[in-house]
Order: C-alpha cells, then sequence, then structure tokens
C-alpha cells in the first residue's frame, strides 16, 4: 500500500464525517445543533483569543501536576507492596475497595476539605490516578522473571541496584499501562472537578457557555476538549513507543520466527 | 482481611484523636450510623434503583453496540481499514465533554445519563471485540473455509469463541466504566441517582451521610467488579484457555 | 592441590503439601583449581538442585559446601552462573554490553575497567561488535555467548555452568563447546559443567561425575585421560574418547535401573574404566 493510499484510508471516513456533519447542519435551524460552520467560528474567537492561556493551559498543567504526583506515589507505593508477599495480602482488600470507588464521588469530599481551588482539583486527580498506577505496579514487580532474580542474586545485585535494574525495568510494561489509564482517568477528573464547582478552568468555561446558552461556543468548548483527549492521547503514544521500545522488540522477536 | 479491619480502625481513631479534623472525616463509627440511617430511608433505595437502572441499560446498549459493529468492522478487513482512524480519534474524547450537550438536550432525564453511559461504555466493548477477532486463527478459518462454511457458521464456530474472552474482558471493563459515568452524570447534572444523593449531602452540609453514600457507591463498585469476574469465569469455563489455567 | 570447592555429605529435600522429595541423599565430592569437571546423570537426578546449592542459590537441608574453604550460605561473591535458558537469563531492556557489565558495577569496579573488562569479554566469546544490540536482536547460540562472557568478565574463581547448551542447536554446541575449553585454558577458572549429554561431558571433561537416579548419589568419578589439546573431529573419533562415553552410558544405564552404589569419596577419584 503506497503512502498516498494509506493516507487516503486514514482521512476517508472521518473526512466524509465531517464533511456529512457540515452539510446536514448547514442550514440548520435547530438552537442546540447549529451549523458546523457556526461552531468552528466560535472556536477560532472564543479559544484562539487568549483563551488558551488562561483557561486551558492551567487545567492541563493540575492534570499533568496530579498525574505526576499519583505516578511518584503509586509506584513508590506499588514497589513497597508488591515486594512483599505479607504486605500484598493485608493490603489488598482495601485498596480494591479503594479503587472501586468511582472517583467523581470523592469531588464533593475534596471539596468539603479544600474548597474549590486548585488544591482540590490537583487532589481530584491524584485521588482517581493513583489507583490504576498502584495496582498495576504491585502486578508488575509480582510478576518477576524467577530466573532474572536468580541471575542478580548469582551476581550479588542487590538494593538499590536491584531496584533499578530487575524490578522497575521488568515491571515497566505494567507501569505504563496503569498509565495509560490513569491518563484516561485524569482528563474526566479534571473536567468533572471543574464543572462540579470551580471557578476557572476548561470543564468550567464549558458549563458556563452552557448555562449562558451560548450554544456554538459550547460545542467549540466540547470539540477542544476532544481534540485535547486525542493529543494527550498520541502524546502518550509516543512516549510509551520509545519508553517500552525494548519490550515491543522483544515481543516481536517472541512472536515471529526465533 | 486484618488489613480492612486495621484499616477501618484508623479512620475511627483519626478523628477522634484529633489528626484529622472531625468535621472533614467523621469517624467510622458515625459513618456506620449514617449508613444504617440511610439505609431505612425509601429515597435511598429509589436512588440506588435509579442508579443501577442507567447502569444496567447503559450497558446492555454498549455491550450490544459494541459486538455487534466489533463482529462486523471485524470481518471486513476493508471496513475495519477505513474505520481505524475514526475509532483511535473518537476513542480517547473523554464522555465527559458530552455533558453540557447531554444536559442541553434531555435536562436530568434518565437518556442524559445514558448518553454518558453508552458513549464511555461502547468503547470498551468495542476495541476489545476488535481485538478478539483479529486474534481468530488463521488455521482455524481456512479450515473452516475448506469445510465450505457459510459466514454466518464460521462466525458461530470460529470468531465468536475466539472473541469471546476478550468480549468478556469488554464486558467488565465496560460495566466499571458505566457505574463510573452513571455516578458522575447524577453528580454534576443532577440526575436521579445515588450521586444526586452526594451532591446533596455535601451542599446541606450532612458530612457522615455523604460518606456513608460514598461507602455505598464503593461497595457498588466492588460488587458489580466481582460479580462481572464470576460472570466471566462461569461463562468461559468451557473456554479452553480458562481451562487450562484453572488447571495448572 | 587446593581444594576449590568441596561438597560435604550435602543433602536436598524438597517439602511439598503432603509429601517431601529427596531429590539429593548424599553427594560428596571437591573440585581441584583450575579442573574442568563435568557432572551427568539420568534425567531427574537433581544435576540442577545440585548447581543451585553450589550457587548459593538454593539452601540445602544437610551437609555444607565450601568455596575455597570459606561456608557458601548466599551466593558467593567470586562465583559466576550461566543457566540453560540463556532467553530469560538476560535483561532484555538492556544492551548486551549493558548486560555484560552489569555484575561489574556490584563489584564496584570504576567505569573504565568495566568497560575493559566486558570489551574483552565480548571479543573473547567472539561478539566484539554486537556491544550495542539487544539481547533478542540475537540468536540463541550468541545470547548464550552474551551470558558467558558475561560470568568470564565477573573474574570469578569458580564457573558453574547448568547445562548452557541443551537448547541449542548441535552446530552451535560444538563452537560454544570449544569456545568453553578455550577459555578455561586462557583464564584458568575452576569449571563445574553439568549436562545430560555424555559425549559433550567426556569431550570437555577433566574428570566426570557420574550421579545416580533419584535419590541422588555420586555413583562414579571417572578420569578422563584424553590428550588436553581437543577438537570436534580428532577427539571424538579417538578410540579411548570411545570407550570413555561407552562407559559412562553404561553407568547411567545402570543408574537409570537403580542398581547404582555410591562410589568411595576419593577426591581424586580415578575409577579406571574397564573395557
Amino acid at each position: 500500500m503506497t503512502a498516498a493510499r494509506r493516507v487516503l484510508v486514514a482521512t476517508g471516513l472521518p473526512l466524509a464525517l465531517l464533511g456529512l456533519w457540515w452539510l446536514a447542519s448547514a442550514d440548520s435551524q435547530s438552537f442546540y445543533l447549529p451549523p458546523l460552520r457556526d461552531i468552528l467560528a466560535a472556536f477560532a474567537d472564543t479559544w484562539l483569543g487568549g483563551r488558551l492561556a488562561d483557561d486551558v493551559l492551567p487545567s492541563v498543567i493540575r492534570l499533568l501536576a496530579g498525574l505526576a504526583v499519583a505516578g511518584v506515589a503509586g509506584v513508590g507505593l506499588g514497589v513497597l507492596i508488591g515486594s512483599s508477599r505479607r504486605l500484598r495480602a493485608t493490603c489488598e482488600p482495601v485498596l480494591e475497595f479503594l479503587r472501586a470507588i468511582p472517583p467523581p464521588v470523592l469531588v464533593p469530599i475534596f471539596i468539603l476539605v479544600a474548597g474549590i481551588g486548585t488544591t482540590m482539583k490537583v487532589l481530584v486527580i491524584v485521588s482517581g490516578c493513583l489507583w490504576p498506577i498502584l495496582l498495576n505496579t504491585v502486578e508488575g514487580v509480582r510478576a518477576r522473571d524467577e530466573l532474572l532474580e536468580d541471575t542478580c542474586r548469582a551476581y550479588g545485585i542487590r538494593g538499590l541496584a536491584r531496584l533499578r535494574h530487575l524490578v522497575l525495568p521488568s515491571a515497566s510494561p505494567q507501569i505504563v499501562t496503569g498509565m495509560r489509564q490513569a491518563l484516561a482517568i485524569g482528563i474526566i477528573l479534571m473536567v468533572i472537578s471543574e464543572m462540579f464547582a470551580a471557578s476557572s478552568g476548561l470543564g468550567f468555561t464549558i458549563i458556563q457557555f452552557q448555562r449562558g446558552f451560548a450554544i456554538p461556543e459550547m460545542w467549540s468548548g466540547i470539540l477542544l476538549l476532544g481534540l485535547l483527549g486525542v493529543a494527550l492521547s498520541l502524546a502518550f503514544r509516543v512516549f510509551e513507543r520509545r519508553a517500552l521500545s525494548w519490550y515491543h522488540g522483544l515481543r516481536r522477536a517472541q512472536r515471529g520466527p526465533s | 482481611m486484618a488489613g480492612l479491619a486495621g484499616f477501618l480502625v484508623l479512620l475511627e481513631i483519626a478523628p477522634r484523636v484529633g489528626l484529622v479534623p472531625e468535621r472533614y472525616l467523621p469517624p467510622t463509627s458515625r459513618i456506620a450510623a449514617a449508613l444504617a440511617d440511610e439505609l431505612g430511608e425509601p429515597s435511598f433505595w429509589v436512588a440506588l434503583g435509579d442508579t443501577l437502572e442507567g447502569w444496567a441499560i447503559g450497558l446492555a446498549l454498549a455491550v450490544a453496540g459494541g459486538v455487534g459493529l466489533g463482529l462486523l468492522i471485524g470481518s471486513v478487513p476493508a471496513l475495519r481499514a477505513a474505520t481505524a482512524s475514526t475509532i483511535e480519534f473518537l476513542r480517547p474524547i473523554p464522555s465527559v465533554a458530552l455533558i453540557p450537550l447531554a444536559v442541553l438536550l434531555f435536562g436530568t432525564d434518565l437518556r442524559s445519563k445514558l448518553l454518558l453511559v453508552v458513549y464511555a461504555s461502547f468503547w470498551q466493548v468495542l476495541v476489545q471485540v476488535l481485538h478478539g477477532v483479529q486474534d481468530v486463527d488463521p488455521v482455524a478459518m481456512d479450515t473452516a473455509h475448506s469445510y465450505r462454511l457459510g459466514r454466518f457458521a464460521r462466525v458461530r464456530h470460529v470468531v465468536w469463541p475466539t472473541t469471546l474472552p476478550y468480549a468478556m474482558t469488554g464486558f467488565r471493563l465496560a460495566a466499571a466504566v458505566a457505574l463510573v459515568l452513571a455516578i458522575t452524570a447524577e453528580l454534576i447534572i443532577g440526575s436521579p441517582g445515588l450521586g444526586k444523593e452526594i451532591a446533596v449531602a455535601q451542599t446541606s452540609g450532612a458530612v457522615p451521610a455523604m460518606y456513608a453514600l460514598v461507602v455505598v457507591a464503593g461497595l457498588l463498585g466492588v460488587v458489580v467488579n466481582l460479580g462481572a469476574r464470576a460472570l466471566e469465569r462461569r461463562v468461559l469455563a468451557w473456554h479452553p484457555s480458562t481451562r487450562r489455567e484453572v488447571a495448572a | 592441590m587446593s581444594k576449590t570447592l568441596e561438597v560435604r555429605g550435602l543433602r536436598k529435600v524438597y517439602q511439598g503439601p503432603g509429601r517431601s522429595v529427596e531429590a539429593l541423599r548424599e553427594l560428596t565430592f571437591s573440585v581441584a583449581a583450575s579442573e574442568l569437571v563435568c557432572v551427568v546423570g539420568p534425567s531427574g537426578c537433581g544435576k540442577t538442585t545440585l548447581l543451585r546449592c553450589a550457587a548459593g542459590l538454593l539452601e540445602p537441608t544437610a551437609g555444607e559446601i565450601l568455596l575455597e574453604g570459606a561456608l557458601v550460605a548466599g551466593p558467593p561473591p567470586d562465583m559466576a552462573v550461566v543457566f540453560q535458558e540463556y532467553g530469560r537469563s538476560l535483561f532484555p531492556w538492556m544492551t548486551v554490553r549493558a548486560n555484560v557489565e552489569l555484575p561489574l558495577r556490584s563489584k564496584g569496579l570504576a567505569g573504565d575497567h568495566r568497560r575493559r573488562l566486558a570489551t574483552d569479554a565480548l571479543a573473547a566469546v567472539g561478539l566484539g561488535d554486537v556491544g550495542g544490540a539487544y539481547p533478542w536482536q540475537l540468536s540463541g547460540g550468541m545470547q548464550q555467548r552474551v551470558a558467558i562472557a558475561r560470568a568470564v568478565a565477573y573474574e570469578p574463581h569458580v564457573l558453574l555452568m547448568d547445562e548452557p547448551f541443551a537448547a541449542v542447536d548441535a552446530q552451535t554446541r560444538a563452537e560454544l563447546e570449544d569456545l568453553v575449553r578455550s577459555l578455561w585454558r586462557r583464564t584458568g577458572v575452576t569449571i563445574v559443567f553439568v549436562t545430560h549429554d555424555i559425549d559433550e561431558a567426556v569431550y570437555l571433561g577433566q574428570r566426570v561425575l557420574v550421579l545416580s537416579s533419584s535419590p541422588t548419589v555420586v555413583q562414579e568419578v571417572l578420569a578422563v585421560d584424553l590428550p588436553g589439546e581437543r577438537d570436534q573431529l580428532t577427539t571424538r573419533s579417538d578410540p579411548r574418547f570411545t570407550q570413555l562415553r561407552s562407559h559412562v552410558y553404561a553407568q547411567i544405564q545402570q543408574a537409570k535401573r537403580g542398581g547404582g552404589q555410591p562410589a568411595p569419596p576419593s577426591p581424586e577419584g580415578a575409577a579406571a574404566p574397564g573395557s
């Protein structure tokens, strides 16, 4: 398949759908479903002005901060818990319960504790993103290859070196899976924490549009949110491919003729 | 179990001792009392029922759509290639982006909840089913072809059994996501259900009741998760992959 | 002659739910410095158990193992191990060079020293130019060479090898056997080589330890009086080679039938094989 053909296939359906949307809504009188033309115009007006910096950027920074905290805590605790069978057995029921609490439910709790400012939003994100990372890390640490373990013992590789060269790398595929789930949850929580009760941020702005019946603007906000989700997902995919290049190579080698 | 008990004891002591302000985190006993109160209120059970209703209907729709579309797209290579980019683009769009739209279109109706639940859960099922169809053993397919099995028979005897474990995984993930979205819709949009009760409790300052409802939400999550896993085991008990696992 | 490795009365019983398996009953033998000793026995006789106990990876139920006079209570620092499953003993997230250098870091060696040792070891096993590749990019034989290079770079006093060439094709195996012998002669390291391949044991070893079947004891200690210079073609067609291997084969058949008797614990153990 030539490159041109590949591009055509990849963009064919999306472009067709977009075109359909444009045409179908061109003469729309519906209040709730304005013409795509208007939405795109509103998009340019609303966001490409100062709002990207004022509202969107802080939201994304909060998201990344929350993910970072959840990542460090999740991996740290995960390594600790995953390395000790007794600790795992003790903590497992508690962790399973805490992770089953739908994260949005904690928003009111955090509002109670931390008000409606930045702290609350970051806390909400951390509280939701911690679990996938933590639990996946525990899994990854637990499922270490015994032979690599023996190799380390035989060559006297202990402590910090062992953590750095055996435990973390061998758990990294699982940890990255956890991070991917955390990213998805983080985006949702970022938006929810701003929609529920907040004074700034992307989610808050969209809800304001909705309440003020600024429909094209609201749609443009939804569009932006969608683009943000896609952009972050792509960025993560790039990161994953680099960080786990050895893993993908290994799987490919195992699958194909050795 | 000891861990759980220890955790509960810790939560009981911490606020009493002053480690955590009681205003923010009431002792476990107070929460338990509030929980008992809630269980006596008929409004609680109505709310629980509303949540479960949205969850169940949304999940059913998502599974039906995800499996049907997944099998269709997965079995026709041209379709799969054409839709790949669209799926990859739509999938990461956070379902919460649809909240304003849902509010406008359906208000606090059940349908707004369903919009969110179905949208989020559908992708979980679809992606898994697509993986499953892709995993079909080409040798098995060739065998079916050579025995002149029609398209439907091929799906039934080759594609579906291979896809089933993936579909079950998708179901399990979708069940969890559906619950999260149902409660989210109630929390933010105000659709009737547990989420709405929690929001109400928070705004009216009934802190122990709020925590009690959060506990219920958590327990619901645990039950859904366990139930999905149990169903998975039952359905796949006949499947060679789980049979092998059990024997190992 | 100083005894580098001494095994005295080694006994290992695996405790399972409801039953216990006596893998090793009583093993006593010793290996002199710079010796190359091969260990053979029927399948399931506990060769790997013996090796893991010697490596300090497994705790014996009774008996003791001494490395240069010191009791082995955990993996000792002057010992290196090469496992059979090369694919799983190399770290897939590190390059070949990083794999070889890793044990040297724990030894606390400086960067330059480490690099030099790694380069020399890789060159010695014939992999001078693949330092930057990842293990899973290499063939099975090359991966095992990397594992050997890693052991060699470690500069151990004793090298334990647990059926290292069992999972490799015959041609590669022949090359690797010669590689082991040449490394051995160059460095003078003491080698205990466990294998199920009788030909390999006789070809490589100065002495061959034949183990009985489970519960295992040392059935016979055989001196291999073949010339020091060995190569695949001439040595294997040497009539003495054929004699020795037949003898070992007969011993193992006897062991499988359960007719083996423990050899008297004579360290120099040279049971003169009959015709």
